[in-house]
C-alpha cells in the first residue's frame, strides 16, 4: 500500500486515491482538425514505461482534487508529488519533499 | 516407545495437564505445550500423510517452518485446515484431525501413489493429462481436483467475529529474539513509538520487563505476514485459543530481527518419521520437555551437530553415532516406515529411533524480500543474505547471516531415492535433476516446473537446497541461479481475519430514500441499484404488480420515489459553456426555467450517462443523472473542470440527498397536482420547464419532465420533508386511484416509449447514433467524445443499432441477453458444436399490459435498416421469431 503525498492533504493511504493514467496527455484543443491518426494517437496511446513515470491520481476519499505524480513502476518510490497539468513540475514551489524518499 | 516426556525440565506447567484429541484418539499434555510436543511426549510419530505420495509423515520442526505436521482443528465453521501442529497451542479439549489420508492415517490407499512415485515426477501432471483433450473436462480435472490441496475448507459460516487495528508507529521490530529485544529497547530509550511484535507465545515482556514502557507496544502469539509499500506491514495477532485479529502498521522504520531456520539435510528416506531438524529435537528437550527418540544418528555439515549431541547427551539421550560429511561420512539410507529403525552409513546399518539432521542456517528473509531488498549468496556461510532495500528497514542479527562461522561445508544431498528437498510439495532431488535435464534451467521456470517453494511453507526449508541442487544439475555456481521472490504471506491468513467485520449487511453502505420505510410497509419488494434500495414493485408477484401498476399509470395516477436520481448542482460563470462541452447537445442557451434531455459520451463517442438538465438562474443549472451513475458522473465533471479546463469558473456539487424527488405521472396527474399547489398556474407550466412552488404546503422544485411518456410532475423536495409530501400526495390521490410503482414498472413504461436506459441499452461500446439519438448531437460545437464520432470505426453502416422486437408469439417474453440470428435455430445443446451467426442481442423485455402483448429493445447489426424484416432468437430446443419494428411502441 503506497503512502502518497496529496499537495493538500500531505501523506495518505493509497486507497484513498484512485489512478488517472499518465499525466501531461493534453486532451487536443483543435480535435476537429486533427487526422485519424493523430486522434487515435491522443484517444488509446500511452506509454508505459519501465522507470520514472509521471501519472495522474485523484484524492478521491479526501479533498478530491487531481494532482501529479512521478513514481518509479519498478520500486514504486515516489519522489515528486505536484498539483495541476498547467505547472511545470520542476517548479522549486512544488518540490516539496515527498514522505516516500529518503 | 521411542518419544517420551522427560521426568523434569522444560517451560510447561505439570500441574495443569490438558485433554485433547488427535484423530478420536485421546491424549494428554500440559500448559505449555504445543500440539507437535505433546504428540511427540505421547509417542505420536506419525501425524500425517504428505501431499503427491501420500507418505507417512512425522514432526519434523518445532516452528513456523513446519511442512509435515499439518492438522484440522475445530469444528463446523471454526474448522481450520492446515494449521502447523508445532505452531499450535494445546488447550483443553482441542480436537485436530490429520490430512491427506483416506480411510486412516496408518492404512491410507493412496499411499499407492508412494509405488507409482518414478511415474509421478516432476512434471507429471503436464505430461499425462494432455491427451486425449476431449477427456480434460470428464475425467482429469475432476480426478485432480479431489487428491489436491491439503485439507479441505470449512463448509459453514465462520461464527467468529474478527477486528483490525491500524497502527503508525516509529519503529516496527519484527521478532523478539535477542537481537529484536536488543533493537526495541534501544529505540524505546529515545521516546520513539515502538511496536515489537513475536510470533511465539511467550511473552516479550516476560523475556525483557524493562521494555514495559508506555512507548511500547508488545504483542506476542503476532506473525508478520505480509510487508509491503511504504513500510506498510500487515499482521496476525492470535490468542492462545486462535481468536485472531489484523494489525495494519505504517512505521517510519522497520527492523527485521527474523532470526534464521535450520535446514534438512537432503537423503533418501529423509521424510521419514522421527528424522527431525537438530535444532527443533533440542527445542522439544529444553522448551518441552520431550524426548523426540531413545537413541540417535546425529547427521551434520558443520559444527552446530557436534553442539547438538552434546545437549542430547546432557539430556540422557544416547547419541548412537554423529554423522559429519566433512569426514566425508554420510547417511545413504534410512530404515524405517511409519518410524525410523535405524540408518545406513557406508554399507553398515546403525540402529536408532531418531535422526537429527543439521544441515546449516539460512536467514529468514522472506519479509526483507517482500520488501524488495535484494539478497546475495554467501559463499563462505552458505546461505542467502541480505543485500541492500529500498525501504527504511534494518535486518539484524541472525536474520541479517549474522552468526559465528560454524564451519559449514557444502553436502547439498545424498544421491537416492526419495530424498526430499521440498516435503510439502513432494519434490525430490532426483526431480530437480529431471526438471534441468527437460531445461528448466531457469529458477523461476523451475520453481513453477516441480513446485518447490510454492506451498504454504514458501520454501522456509526447501529453498536453498533446491537452489544448490540445480546449481549442481546445471554445472552453475549458486549465485549464478538466483533466486525467487518471497511471497506474502509469510504464513497462512485465515480469509475471516482479513474479512474482518466487512461482512453481510457491513459488506457496503446501504443507502435507502427518507420514504423507504412506507414501501417497506405497503410489502415493495426491492432492489440493489449501486448501494440504494429501490422499490422494484410492490405486492407478492412481480408480473401481477407490473401490469396492474403499469394500466393505473396509463390510465389514471401513478407515483414513484425516484429520489436515488443522481442530482448535480452546477453554478458559476462559465457553467452553461461547461455543460455545452460535457453534453452532446447544446445547454448554453437553454432558457431559464427550461429543461432539456442530454446525452454524455466518453472521449471515445460511447454513451456513458445521460439526464435532464435544467437552468435555475442565468449561472446555475440542475443536472441529474442516472442512479447508479451519479458518482461517477461528479467525478467526471470535477476532473475535466480541474485537468483540462481549470480557466472555467463552475462549481458542482452532489445534492442527491438533499432534493428528495416524487414523480406524478399518468392523465390524473394534472388534477392531483392542481390541488396540491393551488397557486401554481398549470396552465403556464409548459413541458420541460421548472416551477418553484408551494406544494401541499411545503416548499419545492416541481419540474414538468416525463420518462414515461405520460403527463408527469417531478415534485422535489427537502429529503426531511419528502416523507410528509408524499403522504400527503398519497392522502390526496386516493379519489384518483394513485397507485405506487417500482423500477420495474417504470423500465416497462419507458421501454413503451422506447427511452433508453444507460446500461441495459447502453454497454460501452453504443453511440449516441446507434441509440438513433443523433438529433441530440449538436454539430456547431465541441464536446467530449465529439471527433471520435467521426472515426471510421464509429461510422460504420453495420453497427449495432437499437430497434424494437415484436415476438412472434405474443406471451413471448424474450430473455434479456438473449442473442439474436439470421437463423431459425435452437440454443446448441453442446459445446464445441459450429458457431451460429450472431446479428445482435436483446437489451429489454417485457409483457405490455398497455399493448396487450410483449416487446422487447434489441441491438441489433444495421438494425434501422431491417425494420420489418423477420429475424430469430435461439431459445432451448427452439428459436423464437420476431419482427424488426420502431423501438418506440406507445406514440
Amino acid at each position: 500500500m503506497l503512502l502518497i503525498r496529496c499537495p493538500w492533504c500531505g501523506p495518505c493511504d493509497e486507497t484513498e486515491f484512485r489512478y488517472g493514467g499518465e499525466a501531461h496527455v493534453a486532451r487536443p484543443r483543435e480535435a476537429q482538425s486533427l487526422d485519424d491518426a493523430a486522434w487515435a494517437e491522443y484517444l488509446f496511446m500511452r506509454n508505459n514505461p519501465r522507470g520514472w513515470f509521471r501519472e495522474r491520481w485523484v484524492h478521491a476519499a479526501g479533498c478530491r482534487r487531481w494532482f501529479n505524480v512521478e513514481r518509479h513502476t519498478v520500486t514504486h518510490e515516489i519522489r515528486l508529488t505536484y498539483s495541476g497539468t498547467r505547472v511545470d513540475p520542476m517548479s522549486e514551489l512544488d518540490r516539496a519533499p515527498s514522505p516516500n524518499s529518503k | 516407545m521411542t518419544a517420551f516426556r522427560l521426568p523434569e525440565g522444560g517451560r510447561i506447567d505439570r500441574s495443569r495437564p490438558l485433554n485433547f484429541t488427535f484423530d478420536a484418539r485421546r491424549l494428554s499434555g500440559f500448559e505449555g505445550d504445543t500440539l507437535a510436543s505433546a504428540l511427540l511426549a505421547n509417542d505420536v510419530l506419525l501425524v500425517g500423510r504428505s501431499f503427491k505420495y501420500h507418505r507417512p509423515r512425522g514432526v519434523m520442526s518445532a516452528g513456523v517452518e513446519e511442512t509435515n505436521a499439518l492438522v484440522a482443528v475445530g469444528e463446523g465453521g471454526r474448522l481450520d485446515t492446515n494449521s502447523r501442529a508445532t505452531t499450535l497451542e494445546l488447550h483443553e479439549g482441542l480436537t485436530a484431525r490429520s490430512l491427506n489420508r483416506w480411510p486412516s492415517l496408518a492404512f491410507d490407499l493412496s499411499a499407492i501413489n508412494s509405488w507409482l512415485a518414478p511415474i509421478l515426477v516432476a512434471g507429471f501432471y503436464y505430461k499425462t493429462f494432455m491427451r486425449p483433450r476431449r477427456l480434460w473436462q470428464s475425467l482429469y480435472e475432476p480426478l485432480i481436483r479431489h487428491v489436491a490441496g491439503i485439507g479441505s475448507a470449512p463448509t459453514e459460516p465462520d461464527p467468529d467475529r474478527y477486528d483490525k487495528l491500524h497502527v503508525h508507529c516509529d519503529v516496527l521490530v519484527v521478532g523478539g529474539g535477542r537481537s529484536g529485544l536488543r533493537e526495541a529497547l534501544a529505540a524505546a530509550r529515545t521516546g520513539a513509538r515502538v511496536v515489537l511484535v513475536d510470533e511465539q507465545s511467550e511473552s516479550p515482556a516476560t523475556l525483557a520487563p524493562e521494555l514495559r514502557l508506555p512507548n511500547v507496544t508488545l504483542l506476542a502469539r503476532t506473525t508478520v505476514f505480509g510487508y509491503y509499500d511504504d513500510n506498510f506491514l500487515c499482521a496476525v495477532e492470535s490468542d492462545a485459543r486462535r481468536q485472531r485479529r489484523l494489525w495494519h502498521f505504517r512505521a517510519k522504520e522497520v527492523v527485521l530481527a527474523t532470526g534464521a531456520h535450520e535446514r534438512p539435510l537432503v537423503f533418501p528416506g529423509n521424510d521419514t518419521p522421527g528424522v527431525m531438524l537438530a535444532s527443533a529435537v533440542e527445542t522439544y528437550l529444553r522448551r518441552y520437555a520431550v524426548a523426540p527418540g531413545k537413541r540417535t544418528v546425529v547427521f551434520t555439515n558443520n559444527d552446530s551437530g557436534h553442539e547438538r549431541a552434546k545437549t542430547l547427551r546432557e539430556h540422557g539421550i544416547d547419541v548412537a553415532a554423529l554423522i559429519d560429511s566433512r569426514e566425508d561420512a554420510v547417511v545413504s539410507r534410512v530404515l524405517g516406515g511409519k518410524r525410523v529403525a535405524g540408518v545406513e552409513v557406508d554399507g553398515r546399518t546403525i540402529a536408532c529411533d531418531l535422526v537429527a539432521m543439521a544441515g546449516g542456517y539460512s536467514p529468514v528473509v522472506h519479509l526483507y524480500s517482500q520488501a524488495q531488498g535484494k539478497l546475495c549468496w554467501d559463499e563462505k556461510k552458505l546461505c542467502l543474505v541480505p543485500d541492500g532495500c529500498r525501504q527504511n528497514v534494518r535486518i539484524v542479527g541472525r536474520a541479517a547471516g549474522d552468526f559465528p562461522d560454524y564451519g559449514i561445508a557444502p553436502m547439498w544431498q545424498v544421491d537416492g531415492p526419495k530424498a526430499f528437498v521440498d516435503f510439502q510439495s513432494d519434490v525430490t532431488s532426483r526431480d530437480v535433476y529431471l526438471a534441468a535435464r527437460e531445461g528448466f534451467a531457469s529458477v523461476e521456470h523451475f520453481k513453477r516446473y516441480t513446485t518447490t517453494g510454492m506451498s504454504t511453507d514458501q520454501g522456509k526449508t526447501s529453498n536453498v537446497n533446491a537452489l544448490a541442487i540445480l546449481a549442481g544439475a546445471t554445472d552453475r555456481r549458486i549465485a549464478d541461479v538466483g533466486t525467487t521472490t518471497f511471497r506474502p504471506p509469510y504464513t497462512p491468513v485465515a480469509f475471516g481475519v482479513l474479512a474482518g467485520r466487512d461482512l453481510g449487511d457491513f459488506l457496503e453502505p446501504i443507502r435507502v430514500t427518507p420514504m423507504h420505510e412506507w414501501h417497506a410497509a405497503q410489502g415493495a419488494t426491492f432492489e440493489n441499484v449501486g448501494q440504494w434500495k429501490r422499490p422494484w414493485y410492490y405486492g407478492r408477484d412481480m408480473h401481477q404488480a407490473v401490469q396492474r401498476e403499469a394500466r393505473a399509470t396509463r390510465t389514471a395516477i401513478g407515483v414513484l420515489d425516484a429520489s436515488t436520481l443522481g442530482k448535480i448542482d452546477i453554478q458559476g460563470r462559465d457553467a452553461g459553456a461547461f455543460l455545452d462541452r460535457i453534453y452532446t447537445g447544446r445547454f448554453s442557451n437553454l432558457a431559464i426555467g427550461r429543461a432539456r434531455y442530454g446525452l454524455m459520451c466518453r472521449e471515445d463517442g460511447m454513451v456513458f450517462d445521460d439526464g435532464v438538465t435544467t437552468r435555475l438562474g442565468e449561472q446555475h443549472f440542475h443536472m441529474t443523472t442516472t442512479t447508479g451513475g451519479a458518482a461517477r458522473v461528479l467525478d467526471w465533471l470535477e476532473e475535466y473542470l480541474q485537468t483540462e479546463w481549470p480557466e472555467l469558473e463552475v462549481y458542482c456539487n452532489s445534492v442527491t440527498e438533499q432534493w428528495a424527488t416524487i414523480a406524478l405521472a399518468g392523465p390524473k396527474a394534472r388534477e392531483l397536482m392542481a390541488e396540491l399547489a393551488p397557486k401554481l398556474d398549470l396552465a403556464a407550466f409548459p413541458f420541460m420547464s421548472v416551477r418553484e412552488a408551494t406544494v401541499a404546503g411545503l416548499e419545492a422544485r416541481v419540474f414538468r419532465i416525463s420518462f414515461t411518456g405520460e403527463l408527469s410532475y417531478e415534485i422535489n423536495v427537502a429529503g426531511d420533508q419528502s416523507l410528509a409530501m408524499w403522504e400527503t400526495v398519497m392522502a390526496a390521490g386516493a379519489k384518483h386511484g394513485i397507485t405506487p410503482y417500482g423500477t420495474e414498472t417504470m423500465h416497462l413504461l419507458r421501454a413503451e416509449k422506447g427511452f433508453i436506459i444507460v446500461g441495459q441499452e447502453t454497454d460501452g461500446t453504443v453511440t449516441p447514433h446507434d441509440l438513433g439519438l443523433g438529433r441530440l448531437v449538436a454539430a456547431d460545437k465541441d464536446f467530449i467524445g465529439r471527433r471520435s464520432l467521426e472515426r471510421p470505426d464509429t461510422r460504420r453502416a453495420d453497427r449495432k443499432q437499437l430497434v424494437g422486437l415484436l415476438p412472434a408469439d405474443a406471451r413471448e417474453v424474450l430473455p434479456e441477453g438473449a442473442q439474436i440470428t439470421e437463423i431459425d435455430t435452437p440454443l446448441p445443446r453442446r459445446r464445441g458444436g459450429k458457431p451460429i451467426p450472431m446479428v445482435g442481442h436483446v437489451t429489454s423485455s417485457y409483457y405490455s399490459p398497455n399493448l396487450e402483448r410483449s416487446f422487447a429493445l434489441a441491438l441489433v447489426r444495421s438494425g434501422r435498416t431491417r425494420i420489418g424484416s423477420e429475424l430469430y432468437v435461439p431459445l432451448d430446443g427452439r428459436a423464437a421469431k420476431v419482427r424488426v419494428v420502431d423501438p418506440v411502441f406507445i406514440k
